[in-house]
């Protein structure tokens, strides 16, 4: 077992391992909702916002965890909004608009970065570096963690009712515009939280590949979500185990990591696998027996 | 008795009236067809008595009080191509979704809650299938699930958009028997429905709308050729052949 423990014999590693469990349960737990709204689109374009909030965020106060989620959220909120303007005073529809702001925005971060009051490294923006997580990253990861768990445990009800019938939520009482809002809000946060560990350009895949390769495998909301917390997590820390053997980026490896679980998901899941459904199943006569053979033997022909 | 009483309903999509003063009175305990051509305003009458849609003027009323959103008076169950039938959901979570007006979202989930439940699945024959996702299951089951959540949520007034598209004869019936059992105990009915020939054995009273009300009455005598034809204009529809 030696080979197995021994990368967590140091503390950069127990650190970077501890913020891999609770980077990786919160995104997989809340990429679940941003699957299942159909956000994962709206996401991407996020992520690349938050460059250039970041950017700004770095020439005004520096390196501080405050600076950077006020920068990235208000870097965000911009994107999303002036997305929903320009679509509605033109005749772009909003995911052009959308895609079209992040792009700009994304490229103004790069430029922008430059000028930053410290000296921050693009690739450590760009793809993170989870080696490198201080005490005050885990402190940021545990409470955006904590609001991002919590708020969704509270509102589960309703989201789930949003979720799967968004026009009959409204005549529950139920508001969608806001819940949304929350949801997009909480998207940015997980984002936040995820920096250190792998960067804008890969957050995305830590939010939506558990979702994803859960929903492949289980038809119950209840379980998908703490299943999908319980895949990220898995993720991360297998691809952190990984990344200290190969010596490839902890990020770039957690990222392969849960795209792996994925294909394996998307080809071999029992239910709902590409492969599995074309092998030959008892399923169907297995219930038929269940319901009309007592033995199973008379309906053998 | 508790009656649904709907005065003076204009409905406009982007100022185009859907719907032209409708003036509608309606008893509990009654399982009404909603007939009319498509465009008629048909979805659209449905969806503004659930709360769905706001209108322009008049108001919808049951047993005295205006209908209000957060309510749990009306089940509204939408047309079967708006649902994700991908969902991530089994039949019982659906029916458990039918308390939440209920609890809200602090209340947990109690025995009693889970006692509805388990008797709204049984009511609908479905605890066999209670813990499949809702696409496993057949187009009359799946129609009876959405039905045991709207009982498992106590309503008084079920509003059905065109149940029985794509039912076979048998989900017809059974689904059928259920409107009527709902109906025996005060519930009221309300379902769109295009297959003509079918009204007399589920209706026991007939809703003719395009875009204003035509006729509201009992079957037997409303259920008449003279209004299929104001209804439907020249062009008499007769449903799906075979």
């Amino acid at each position: 077992m030696n080979w197995f423990t021994e990368p967590f014999h140091y503390e950069f590693m127990q650190r970077a391992l501890l913020a891999s469990i609770l980077i990786g349960f919160t995104n997989g737990f809340l990429g679940v909702y941003v699957v299942l709204r159909r956000l994962s689109l709206v996401a991407d374009a996020l992520s690349h916002s938050l460059l250039p909030g970041l950017a700004i965020a770095t020439i005004l106060v520096g390196l501080s965890p405050g600076g950077m989620l006020f920068g990235g959220l208000i870097a965000a909120v911009i994107v999303a909004v002036g997305g929903q303007l320009i679509s509605r005073s033109s005749r772009l529809k909003d995911e052009t608009a959308i895609a079209a702001l992040y792009i700009i925005a994304f490229a103004a971060g790069i430029a922008l970065i430059k000028y930053a009051r410290v000296k921050v490294d693009l690739t450590h923006f760009l793809f993170g570096n989870i080696l490198g997580t201080a005490n005050n990253d885990l402190w940021t990861s545990f409470w955006i963690g904590a609001v991002i768990l919590i708020s969704l445990v509270v509102f589960h009800r309703p989201l789930l009712i949003v979720l799967f019938e968004p026009f009959v939520a409204r005549s529950l009482g139920i508001k969608v515009g806001w819940l949304q809002t929350l949801i997009i809000l909480l998207i940015v946060l997980a984002m936040i939280s995820s920096l250190q560990a792998v960067g804008v350009l890969l957050s995305l895949g830590l939010l939506i590949l558990p979702a994803a390769t859960i929903y492949l495998l289980m038809d119950s909301y209840q379980f998908l979500t703490w299943g999908s917390g319980i895949l990220g997590m898995i993720g991360a820390v297998c691809g952190l185990w990984i990344s200290y053997w190969v010596n490839i980026p902890s990020g770039t490896a957690i990222i392969i990591v849960l795209g792996f679980m994925f294909f394996m998901a998307y080809l071999f899941s029992p239910k709902y696998g590409l492969l599995t459904r074309y092998l030959p199943s008892s399923h169907l006569h297995d219930e038929s027996l269940k319901r009309w053979g007592k033995n199973g033997d008379t309906h053998h022909h | 008795m508790n009656q649904l009483i709907i005065k003076d309903l204009t409905v406009s999509y982007h100022r185009v009236p859907a719907i032209h003063h409708l003036n509608l009175t309606i008893d509990s305990g009654i399982c009404a067809g909603l007939l009319g051509p498509n465009g008629a305003g048909k979805t659209t009458l449905l969806k503004t008595i659930a709360g769905l849609i706001t209108p322009e003027t008049g108001s919808v009323e049951f047993s005295g009080k205006k209908i209000r959103a957060g309510g749990k008076t009306i089940a509204y169950l939408p047309q079967r191509e708006t649902i994700d039938w991908d969902f991530p959901i089994t039949v019982r979570g659906l029916v458990e979704m039918g308390r939440y007006p209920e609890l809200g979202m602090w209340k947990s989930f109690r025995d009693v809650d889970a006692k509805i439940v388990a008797e709204a699945l049984h009511l609908m024959q479905l605890e066999p299938f209670a813990d499949r996702q809702i696409r496993a299951l057949s187009g009359g089951q799946q129609q009876r699930a959405f039905l045991a959540r709207a009982w498992a949520q106590e309503s008084d007034i079920y509003l059905l958009d065109e149940p029985f598209t794509g039912l076979d004869k048998n989900a017809r019936e059974s689904v059928t028997g259920i409107l009527h059992r709902l109906r025996s105990e005060g519930k009221l009915i309300m379902a769109s429905h295009h297959d003509l020939g079918e009204v007399k054995g589920i209706f026991d009273h007939v809703l003719f709308i395009n875009g204003e009300l035509v006729s509201y009455g009992d079957t037997a005598s409303t259920f008449t050729e003279e209004n299929v034809q104001k209804t439907f204009g020249t062009e008499i529809f007769s449903g799906t052949h075979g």
